[in-house]
C-alpha cells in the first residue's frame, strides 16, 4: 500500500519521489519545490507488518502498540529515502546498500526501526548536546 | 520588484503578486542534516543517558504537604536508583506534577492534578486516577497517560507523540495544534477540538462540539457521536478497512470500545485548501508592511 495521498498532490507509486524530482502538483510545477511532507501522514501502521525489533522495543517500553512510532514513516528528501527525525529536526539518510520494500508499510517499519537505533545511539547528536550543555 | 508601489501590487492578481515579489523563483534549500543510518548500529532502546530502571522495583511517594518540585524531584531521585515503578499518594489536584520524564517509567497517581498534568515527558506510562485540569500531556513526546475521570480544556496541547487517553469527558480546544500522536477520549470533548491541527490521530467516543478540526493543517479525527459543526477546512472522509483495524485495536487496547462496533464512526480530515497558503502568506506580509 503505497498510502493515498500527500500534501499537494496523490501518491500513485511508492517509489515516486525516487524516481523523478518528485513535483507533482501543478502548484509545486509552478514554484518549482514540493510542499510539505512527501508521504502520507495519516497513513496508520499495519501490524501484521511488524519487526521483530519493533515488537521487542515494545515489550521493553511497556506498550501493546508502536505508540509515537506511528507517525514515523518512510520519506524522500532530494530524491533518496530518508526518515524525519523530530530530536535534530532533519532528515537523516537511508544508506544505499538497505534494499527497500515495494510497499509503503514494510518501508515504515524499516524507518521505524533505523530511526530507533540511531536516537539510542551515543552518535546522535542530542546525545552531544547533552553532555555539552546539560542542566539536568 | 522594487520599483512597484504597494497600490500597483495591490492591483494585481494574486499569482502575478507572487510572482512580481519574487516568490515563483525562490528556491529552499531543505533540511537534510546530511546525517546517514549506520544499519550496524547497536540494538540499544533506550537513551544513552537514561537511568535503567526496573518496573519490578516500586516506591511510592506522598505528597501531602510537599510543592510540585519536591514530588519531581523524588521522581527522578527514585529512577536513578533504578525504580520502574512510583505511586505517586495525595496529589490534592496540585499543578505540574510529573512533568519532564524524558525515560521508561510506570507512574502512578493515586487521585487527581491539576494544570499540566505529565506534559513534556518522554516515555512514561502514567496512570491518573481522578481527573486532570487544564493542559493535561501537554507537548508529550511519548509514552501513555490514562486519565481514568474527566479532563480540562486544552487537552494534548501540542503533543506530538504517544497516546492520551481520557476515559471520561473533556473540555475544549483538545489537542490544539496536535503535531502527533494519538488523543482517546471515552466521552465528549468541546468546541474547537483539533483546532490547527497538523497531523495524529483524535478519537472520541462520544460527541464534538461546535468547529471540529477548524484550520486543520493535516492529521484524522475520529468520532463516534454527534458533530455539532464542522470548523474551516475540515471535512468527512470514508473509512478505510485499515482505519477501522485501527481503531478496533486502540479502543480495545483503553477498554473503550463501543458495542457497536466502530463502522459507526466519522472520519474526519483537512479540506486542504490552507496547504498552499504559506507559499502566499510571505507576499500579503509585504502588502500589509
Amino acid at each position: 500500500m503505497a498510502g493515498t495521498s500527500y500534501k499537494g498532490s496523490e501518491i500513485k507509486d511508492v517509489d515516486q519521489f525516487i524516481k523523478g524530482d518528485g513535483l507533482e502538483s501543478a502548484r509545486e510545477q509552478e514554484i518549482g519545490q514540493h510542499i510539505g511532507y512527501r508521504y502520507d501522514v495519516n497513513l496508520v501502521p499495519d501490524y501484521e507488518r511488524l519487526t521483530p525489533f519493533l515488537a521487542k522495543y515494545m515489550e521493553i517500553m511497556g506498550w501493546q502498540d508502536l505508540n509515537w512510532l506511528e507517525d514515523v514513516h518512510m520519506g524522500y528528501e532530494d530524491g533518496n529515502p530518508a526518515v524525519f527525525d523530530r530530536n535534530i529536526n532533519g532528515w537523516v539518510r537511508v544508506p544505499d546498500n538497505i534494499s527497500l520494500p515495494d510497499n509503503q508499510q514494510d518501508r515504515d517499519m524499516i524507518a521505524r526501526e533505523l530511526l530507533i537505533k540511531f536516537q539510542m545511539s551515543e552518535r546522535h547528536p542530542l546525545a552531544q548536546l547533552r553532555l555539552a550543555y546539560t542542566k539536568f | 520588484m522594487a520599483s512597484m508601489s504597494d497600490a500597483e501590487l495591490r492591483a494585481m492578481s494574486q499569482e502575478d503578486r507572487a510572482e512580481a515579489l519574487g516568490m515563483m523563483s525562490e528556491q529552499l534549500t531543505g533540511r537534510s542534516m546530511k546525517e546517514f543510518f549506520e544499519p550496524t548500529e547497536d540494538e540499544n532502546f533506550l537513551y544513552p543517558w537514561a537511568p535503567v530502571v526496573d518496573t519490578a522495583k516500586s516506591a511510592e511517594i506522598d505528597a501531602d504537604g510537599l510543592t510540585a518540585t519536591d514530588v519531581n524531584l523524588k521522581i527522578r531521585a527514585l529512577m536513578e536508583d533504578g525504580v520502574g515503578t512510583v505511586k505517586v499518594l495525595n496529589p490534592r489536584g496540585m499543578h505540574s506534577l510529573g512533568v519532564g520524564i524524558l525515560s521508561k517509567l510506570n507512574l502512578e497517581f493515586d487521585g487527581s492534578l491539576g494544570y499540566f498534568a505529565a506534559g513534556l515527558i518522554d516515555g512514561p506510562n502514567v496512570r491518573i486516577s481522578g481527573r486532570v485540569g487544564w493542559s493535561c500531556g501537554e507537548n508529550m513526546m511519548s509514552g501513555t497517560i490514562l486519565i481514568e475521570k474527566n479532563a480540562g480544556s486544552t487537552f494534548g496541547a501540542a503533543i506530538r507523540g504517544g497516546d492520551l487517553v481520557c476515559r471520561g469527558s473533556v473540555g475544549s480546544r483538545t489537542g490544539i495544534d496536535q503535531k502527533g500522536g494519538t488523543i482517546i477520549v471515552g466521552g465528549d470533548t468541546g468546541a474547537l477540538t483539533g483546532f490547527m491541527m497538523q497531523r495524529g490521530r483524535m478519537v472520541f467516543c462520544g460527541n464534538a462540539g461546535k468547529n471540529l478540526g477548524d484550520s486543520m493543517y493535516d492529521g484524522t479525527i475520529f468520532v463516534g457521536g454527534k458533530i455539532q459543526s464542522l470548523g474551516v477546512d475540515a471535512v468527512e472522509e470514508e473509512l478505510t478497512d485499515l482505519d477501522k483495524a485501527w481503531l478496533t485495536r486502540k479502543l480495545s487496547q483503553y477498554e473503550l470500545m463501543p458495542d457497536q462496533g466502530v463502522a459507526h464512526f466519522k472520519k474526519i480530515v483537512a479540506g486542504r485548501q490552507l496547504w498552499n497558503y504559506d507559499n502566499l502568506e510571505p507576499s500579503e506580509k509585504k502588502l500589509i508592511l
